[in-house]
């Protein structure tokens, strides 16, 4: 506000007529504005004093040292205190946006505070005890660990590096715990499109999935406009396409099938629905659940996926179930729950 | 309508002094003042919107990334509404540009109030974008009109260097109050509206509208507004717009840029997004030394430099260095925005119609926005069909045809 205050600054349009009759500072104009200034200043400060008063956002918050993923069942995360639950139990784990966890180890994306926007993702072992953590540009997205606690991989949406107008861009990475290496973005992966080797500037990745092997994995990948489901080979560091359209594919946990969110639809407010693919035969099945999912399934026992859902108030999300056969209805499993896990011992 | 006939009003005293003790206009330095506040105010929004989306409302990147790229191009077309109107009557470039503060500041309420609604955000998104729109060619106007046309780089430089002060404030003034608010986005609105509001109580109290400051008074100049048709008539402006057009649609997009030093440099991503604030931080030091040459020089030869200088930033990419390439094309860019951005309207301002100079001025910004547009889309698929160098060779080679066609088109814009 100095430039305004200035004298000689304010009120004149510049003119040597009115240099000449003599500037006069703006005392009633002056006055409005400091006024002004004052309330709106009181006015952001009372308001930013409430939301601290309230709480904010969800504060970071460590595991209780009684949570453990120790018991078989289903946890989640609770969108009412951001942290980790178990269905039945209590609300005890750290704050998460995204969660997963697999064999002896459990990921926990957080966004950190500030701008521009950092995902920290963690690693727990069952007691949540922090092993390693990893900080990369972005929105938390996806999360997954292999069924041995191997391998995780997590999706952060980075924003600003797209360069299409209504574009976005992935970075999705890959931890390695037997080795500790850690492939920051899988996007150097060689690519292989319907049998042709491929190259191009806006390759994307997002929404890993693990096989039992420990070193095949599942995922989209984007390119001009389209989505591929793509297998990956870590050991050999070769990626193919197997079918398009398929997003944020899920094994099941005895390896046969794919569960994903399919576009059908170029609504942006409903575009996705849950599919079934069976990886014999490359046939797929749509779901019982009719509405626009747009979340990574995850496999409860062979027969039946959990997702989140937008909750009905608009706030937050709910966790519903659906048989993985195409038959059946879906059914409210956890209201206000994401990030579905069924932990087994 | 040449500089010769309207350019200086013959009554015009002369001025008291000249060259680096001359001062720029009060209205000019109010202008800036509401540029600087309003970007503050919607910088704040920018930097936390994506996590709020996201994360706060569980947004997908594709709902996302539609919600962010739906009314860009809609942009372009509203300032030719909002010159429109703020010729009408004589001058009312202080209500139409006021009006489109107000809309910006008022769009921030909505974000909060809409809650988790998709449309009601998208409806705050779109009353944002209306009023960036409609406000920008109403204020370029004025800064044009109540400035004598000899200072107009110089002008322009000052309003564009307090604007990216603001934009350079916005993500900080957002860090603060997360920082105090513990990660509440809704203070962010909250606090970005009363910055909003205080833009546009600025504007209301200290900003003179342009009837009385330049604009030929009177009826008569009631009677002369043009019409877009008429003005594209004009033989100064189609040059002028052709011209930046022509350049326009040569550039290839800043986020190109960037993401092609990425590559080419193999940058980390954590360095990402601060490349974009080095080439302001550049362009902010620069646009007040830009416009002063340009109104010694004539503003043809500035232009034409900036675009020669971003010329040279897409070379430097072809032959790739390391952290010189960084900093060297970070500069150019900044030296591309300050030696072109404000040096286009002082360039354009004094040979157009006073009467309808904010139309005028909102159909050269059109016409390089859609160019702008149209050359970054054809870069993206340049890049995708060929690859990056053959794609930056191309445009290295249609920005130095574009450059010399508009060395021959854009009139030499010298005042004094």
């Amino acid at each position: 506000m100095t430039t305004v205050d200035r004298p000689g600054a304010v009120g004149q349009d510049g003119t040597a007529a009115d240099e000449a009759a003599g500037w006069r500072f703006p005392v009633w104009r002056s006055v409005v504005l400091g006024v002004a200034l004052l309330a709106l200043l009181g006015g952001s400060l009372g308001y930013v004093l409430h939301a601290r008063e309230r709480g904010g956002a969800h504060r970071e918050v460590a595991a209780d040292a009684s949570f453990a993923l120790d018991r078989p069942g289903l946890y989640y995360r609770d969108a009412a205190s951001g942290r980790v639950a178990r269905e039945g139990g209590p609300v005890g784990g750290p704050s998460c946006e995204r969660f997963y966890a697999g064999g002896e180890r459990a990921l926990c994306l957080r966004a950190l505070p500030g701008t521009p926007v950092r995902t920290e993702a963690v690693v727990y072992d069952r007691e949540f005890t922090r092993l390693q953590s990893v900080v990369v540009p972005g929105v938390p997205n996806r999360a997954r660990v292999s069924a041995s606690g191997n391998l995780l991989s997590w999706t952060a949406f980075a924003v600003g590096d797209s360069y299409a107008v209504s574009g976005f861009s992935t970075r999705t990475s890959v931890l390695d715990l037997r080795s500790g290496y850690l492939i920051k973005s899988i996007e150097d992966i060689p690519l292989t499109v319907d049998g042709v080797r491929y190259h191009a500037a806006d390759v994307n990745y997002w929404g890993v999935g693990f096989a039992a092997d420990d070193n095949r994995f599942y995922a989209t990948v984007s390119t001009r406009g389209r989505t591929h489901l793509v297998e990956g080979d870590l050991a050999g560091w070769s990626a193919r396409t197997l079918r398009e359209n398929v997003e944020c594919p899920s094994l099941s946990p005895d390896g046969t099938r794919l569960a994903f969110k399919k576009k059908v639809s170029d609504d942006p407010a409903a575009p996705w629905r849950l599919y079934v693919l069976d990886l014999a035969d490359l046939r797929e099945h749509p779901l019982a659940e009719t509405r626009s999912v747009d979340d990574q399934a995850a496999w409860l026992d062979g027969d039946t996926l959990g997702y989140a859902l937008p909750a009905g108030s608009g706030r937050g999300s709910d966790l519903w179930t659906v048989p993985a056969d195409g038959t059946g209805a879906p059914a409210l499993r956890v209201p206000g729950a994401s990030s579905p896990v069924a932990v087994r011992t | 309508m040449y500089l010769a006939t309207t350019g200086r009003r013959p009554d015009a005293p002369s001025r008291p002094r000249t060259g680096a003790g001359r001062r720029v206009p009060g209205t000019v330095l109010a202008l800036g003042a509401v540029s600087l506040v309003t970007d503050v105010s919607s910088e704040m929004v920018t930097a936390v919107l994506p996590l709020y989306l996201v994360l706060g409302l569980g947004l997908s990147p594709l709902q996302f990334g539609f919600l962010d790229g739906l009314f860009n191009g809609a942009t372009a077309l509203v300032r030719l509404l909002g010159g429109r109107l703020a010729d009408r009557g004589g001058g009312r470039h202080k209500a139409v540009a006021g009006a489109g503060y107000l809309l910006s500041a008022l769009s921030r309420l909505g974000l909060l109030l809409a809650g988790g609604a998709a449309t009601g955000i998208a409806a705050a998104l779109a009353a944002d974008r209306l009023g960036k729109g409609v406000r920008t060619a109403p204020r370029d106007a004025l800064i044009s009109l109540s400035t004598p046309p000899a200072d107009l780089g110089r002008a322009f430089g000052v309003h564009r260097a307090m604007d990216t002060t603001g934009a350079l404030l916005g993500p900080l003034a957002a860090f603060a109050v997360l920082w105090a608010a513990a990660d509440a986005y809704d203070a962010v609105f909250v606090v970005s509206f009363a910055t909003g509001l205080l833009g546009v109580l600025v504007l209301v109290l200290f900003v003179r509208d342009g009837a009385g400051a330049g604009t030929p008074a009177g009826p008569a100049a009631r009677a002369d507004r043009p019409t877009v048709r008429q003005l594209l008539r004009e033989p100064a402006l189609r040059r002028i717009t052709g011209a930046a057009a022509l350049l326009g649609a040569a550039t290839v997009g800043d986020s190109f840029l960037y993401l092609l030093l990425q590559r080419v440099l193999g940058l980390p991503p954590e360095v990402f997004p601060l490349l974009p604030l080095g080439s302001a931080a550049c362009y902010l030091l620069l646009a007040v030394p830009a416009g002063r040459l340009a109104d010694r020089t004539g503003r043809r030869a500035p232009f034409l430099a900036g675009h020669l200088a971003l010329l040279a930033g897409y070379l430097l990419l072809l032959v790739p260095a390391g952290w010189a390439t960084l900093a060297l094309v970070l500069v150019l860019l900044g030296v591309f925005y300050a030696a072109t951005d404000g040096v286009l309207m002082a360039l354009a301002g004094p040979v157009l119609p006073a009467a309808g100079r904010a139309g005028a001025l909102a159909v050269v910004q059109t016409g390089q926005a859609l160019a702008r547009l149209v050359g970054a889309a054809g870069f993206g698929a340049a890049w995708t069909w060929w690859g990056t160098r053959p794609a930056l060779a191309a445009a290295a080679l249609a920005l130095a045809a574009a450059l010399l066609a508009a060395r021959r088109v854009l009139p030499e814009g010298k005042v004094s």
